[in-house]
């Protein structure tokens, strides 16, 4: 049995309001494996967010453990999270959020910059992934001069380009029409394919219908969590 | 990474010129206003330590005293209390260089069809060694021109010029009064002294020429001033010192009674001069450099406006795997390009005023390449004290605040 890429024991996060502390996640149970894919879901308010921050490791959890790859996360500092998330995780995020002023092959290869990796690898990295993507013919562009769909092609390059263990996309198809999110979803597929991780945070049933695992949160807990048809 | 940091920083300053070329404006102005003071306030100091050369360093001048007869004082050196025997007393003393007695006055010149109002000062050779003054053309006249009153002048610029005009004055004779002078040399030029008083318009004697044939003297050998000259600053007080007592006692002064002479350092005044024109050079620098501190604050205001702009941007990085560091590094680094930059053009746009000053007004302007290390390492530390609290600032964001912001 392989060892599981996540699993989190317990896992709470309580925000401090005006109205006093909000659980926003109460002990939470977890384990994501190598090669699944695997969606979130929830509506506005159920915890699905904050869940994805602390498996983002941008945040740390109030109570409980989670374990990123074998590693206790909670017990790291600022640094060491950004290390932990630059080799083991890549991000997709609903907006594309990428560099406005740098050509899409500096965007790849921007997680490369805080790796310190040499600028030639970058370079031939940031192109193959470009490449996987189907976009390679515009490595020299600005992000304004492609589609929302083609951005959003390129933060997926973005997030694979450091060979991380875990894709967290959030809301990746929130931005886009119909379409073009099959395009993104279908994208998505191939990596799993491949055999990458990959953990998605929506809350349309038709997107998360790609998925092979569907966990459901509501007021801050796991409500169900069960296979698909994809799965099969 | 640096190197990757260095373009990114290039970048951001690209890509909003106007501001980045207003804000490094503050710096334009703050190093240029430096430069141009450090260049005038030495080009000050340079002038004024020029005159002083000419003027000869390290000098005394001893006068005789006033005298009273039946109540009408005399001024200082109106008296006969010096003679030559002093000046040859002072000349054995201890760290003294060159002693010259000296005894002066304003005399009509005349040369053929000219005639010239001058100071003839009539004086023995050490007199042009402790001013430093030489010979353009001719020769001096020696220790035996003084001992036998041979009739011979050395004459400065400007009386060669109104006396002479083109003609070359040396072998020619002139009249000093009723007394036929031969002119032997011609002395080098140099311009104003500290009063603004012409030095090239003076006559040059042998003194017992002086005594004897142009002013006359009420005891032979009495001089009213001697001029002295210390071999060094450091034994300037030691002279001093040692001339007053040595001239008290041959003048047998009762312990209490005043000196009948006066001391008076010459070098003093002028040294006050050149340390008023560094005082000056220093407090113009300063008030300049207040002007850096204003151009250092408008690059923190920049910065910070920066940072809250790209907050998203920061939140980008810092998911991508930035650590604090580099985000300190990375604003950091804009912030001392543009202080560095800025520096650099107010450099080369101050160098250009003072040449510019020099060219169109004459005025003395001195650039070293020290001051210009100097304006570029505050302007280095400008930007990193500066940009500090900005790149903190943005280091010390939340990742997740930072993503969420629009």
């Amino acid at each position: 049995m392989t060892q599981p890429v996540i699993r989190v024991v317990g896992l709470g996060k309580s925000y401090e309001t005006a109205a006093g502390l909000f659980p926003a996640l109460r002990g939470v149970d977890l384990e994501i494996r190598p090669g699944e894919y695997i969606a979130i879901m929830g509506p506005s308010g159920s915890g699905k967010s904050t869940f994805m921050n602390l498996l983002g490791c941008l945040d740390t959890p109030s109570t409980g453990d989670y374990f990123l790859a074998g590693e206790n996360v909670g017990q790291m500092d600022k640094d060491a999270l950004a290390i932990l998330r630059n080799r083991t995780l890549g991000f997709v995020f609903q907006g594309f959020n990428l560099l406005p002023r740098m050509s899409l092959q500096d965007n790849v290869a921007l997680p490369l910059v805080y790796a310190g990796t040499d600028k030639e690898a970058r370079r031939s990295a940031a192109r193959e992934m470009l490449d996987k993507v189907g976009l390679g013919q515009y490595a020299e562009s600005l992000p304004s001069r492609i589609s929302g769909g083609q951005q959003q092609r390129v933060a997926i390059a973005r997030a694979l380009v450091n060979k991380p263990q875990l894709i967290l996309a959030d809301e990746p198809t929130g931005n886009l029409d119909s379409h073009t999110s099959e395009e993104i979803m279908r994208l998505f597929g191939e990596l799993n394919a491949e055999g990458i991780t990959i953990v998605l945070v929506t809350h349309e049933p038709d997107i998360a219908a790609h998925c092979k695992r569907q966990v459901k949160f509501l007021d801050g807990e796991i409500v169900s969590d069960h296979l698909t048809g994809a799965a099969a | 990474m640096l190197k990757a940091m260095l373009g990114e920083a290039w970048l951001a300053m690209g890509a909003n010129r106007l501001r980045t070329a207003l804000t490094m404006l503050g710096m334009v102005i703050g190093v240029g206003a430096v430069v141009i003071m450090i260049a005038i306030g030495q080009g000050a100091q340079y002038a004024v330590q020029q005159t002083i050369s000419t003027m000869g360093s390290n000098l005394y001048i001893v006068l005789s005293g006033s005298f009273t007869t039946a109540g009408v004082r005399s001024g200082s050196a109106g008296g006969p209390t010096l003679n030559v025997a002093d000046a040859e007393a002072i000349a054995e003393l201890d760290g003294v260089a060159n002693v010259a007695p000296t005894h002066q006055g304003s005399r009509q010149l005349v040369y053929g069809s000219q005639n010239w109002s001058t100071s003839v000062v009539g004086t023995t050779p050490p007199y042009l060694e402790a001013r430093a003054w030489n010979i353009v053309n001719g020769a001096s006249f020696g220790d035996s021109d003084v001992r036998s009153s041979t009739r011979v002048a050395l004459i400065g610029k400007t009386v060669a010029q109104n006396l002479f005009g083109d003609e070359d004055p040396v072998g020619k004779t002139m009249r000093i009064q009723q007394n036929p002078f031969t002119v032997i040399g011609v002395l080098g030029s140099k311009g104003q002294n500290l009063d603004g008083r012409d030095q090239d318009d003076t006559v040059i004697i042998p003194l017992s020429t002086a005594q004897r044939k142009v002013f006359g003297t009420p005891f032979l050998g009495s001089v009213r001033m001697i001029m002295v000259q210390a071999d060094s600053a450091e034994s300037m007080p030691k002279v001093e010192a040692g001339i007053e007592s040595l001239l008290r006692q041959r003048h047998r002064l009762r312990e209490g009674s005043p000196n009948d002479f006066f001391l008076r350092n010459l070098s003093a005044a002028a040294e006050s001069e050149a340390e008023t024109t560094r005082t000056m050079s220093i407090l113009l620098g300063a008030i300049a450099s207040i002007s850096l501190l204003v151009g250092g604050i408008g690059i923190m205001n920049i910065m910070l406006v920066s940072v809250t702009e790209r907050t998203r941007e920061i939140g980008i990085r810092m998911a991508i795997g930035a650590r604090q560091k580099d985000i300190l590094t990375q604003f950091l680094l804009e912030a001392v390009m543009i202080s560095f930059a800025g520096c650099l053009l107010g450099l080369v746009l101050g160098l250009a005023i003072a040449l510019g000053i020099n060219a169109f007004t004459g005025m003395v302007v001195v650039i070293s390449g020290s001051a210009a290390l100097v304006a570029f390492a505050v302007a280095a530390m400008v930007g990193i004290f500066f940009g500090w609290y900005p790149a903190r600032k943005a280091a010390q964001l939340d990742p997740i605040e930072a993503l969420r912001y629009q």
